[in-house]
């Protein structure tokens, strides 16, 4: 491939370009712009394939440039306004205590359908997580990458991905609090 | 530790990184505290299901090359036009 072998090119893109859009369309928010970032990513994996050395997988590296490629996209996009992160936390009155006591969640996950349905929601509402929460949490915990190389691609401290994986983690929660509440409040 | 202040330590809780002593604080509250139970129970479940996403990362893969997009791409790398993919009856086989 490094001597410029079409054949192998293609055989690269066609390969791993099922995998990386679907890799895109968990950060884009529309199928053209889930396409653009496979593309822009496969166009700077190209350029630099001869700095590839190997040591990780080609995939590995692959998924890492699309994911980059992905970023760079939603950074240079203008967002309508976003809520406040501190507007889907819980509240809390002056002595600690929570405005709203905590409920137990019903079982999550009975059968494949209510999977299937749980699953549909959690994306809808990682999307409604502002930009800088909601690619931590993708990164983290739905890309599998870890602290140190996240905090790398964000150009953050590895401190501060974890307290925005902790602040994103809960606002999720928070989102999905209504649709896991019992009908009625065991408090009452 | 008030509730508050617990919640600022369930991601460390749950990933076994609070210290002893802290740890300790922690379930102190959690013994006479049902409301932090169930926060620390909801917090697990989305982690859960964000599990459960993760895995599903194969199940979203398209089962078919997106043709169009591919050829695209490679048109790209040879600087041809067109820069954005085109149509699947463009496709190259």
């Amino acid at each position: 491939m490094r001597a410029g072998d079409d054949e192998a090119f293609a055989e690269l893109v066609s390969e791993n370009t099922p995998r990386l859009l679907a890799v895109a369309r968990r950060f884009m928010r529309n199928e053209e712009d889930a396409r653009d970032a496979v593309q822009e990513g496969f166009l700077s994996a190209f350029k630099s394939i001869d700095r590839f050395e190997g040591g990780s997988k080609l995939s590995t590296w692959l998924h890492r440039i699309v994911v980059n490629a992905c970023l760079m996209k939603l950074r240079s996009k203008k967002r309508k306004p976003e809520r406040s992160i501190e507007d889907l936390l819980p509240g809390y009155q002056s002595d600690g205590h929570p405005e709203q006591f905590f409920e137990p969640w019903r079982e999550t996950g009975e059968d494949a359908a209510a999977r299937n349905e749980e699953r549909e929601l959690v994306r809808k509402y990682i999307d409604q997580l502002p930009d800088n929460y909601r690619n931590v949490l993708l990164l983290r915990d739905i890309e599998g990458i870890d602290t140190e190389e996240t905090a790398q691609m964000l150009d953050l401290t590895p401190g501060a991905v974890k307290t925005r994986l902790h602040r994103a983690r809960l606002a999720l929660r928070e989102l999905l609090d209504p649709h896991f509440r019992p009908e009625q409040s065991v408090y009452s | 530790m008030t509730c508050q202040e617990l919640a600022d330590f369930i991601i460390d809780y749950v990933e076994n990184k609070l210290p002893a002593d802290r740890r300790e604080v922690f379930e102190k509250h959690l013994a006479v505290c049902p409301s932090c139970i169930e926060y620390l129970n909801s917090y697990k479940s989305t982690c859960q299901i964000l599990g459960d996403l993760r895995c599903d990362g194969e199940e979203e893969v398209p089962c078919e090359v997106p043709d169009d997009l591919v050829s695209a791409i490679l048109a790209a790398r040879k600087g041809e036009e067109p820069s954005s993919p085109a149509s699947e009856d463009d496709s190259a086989s």
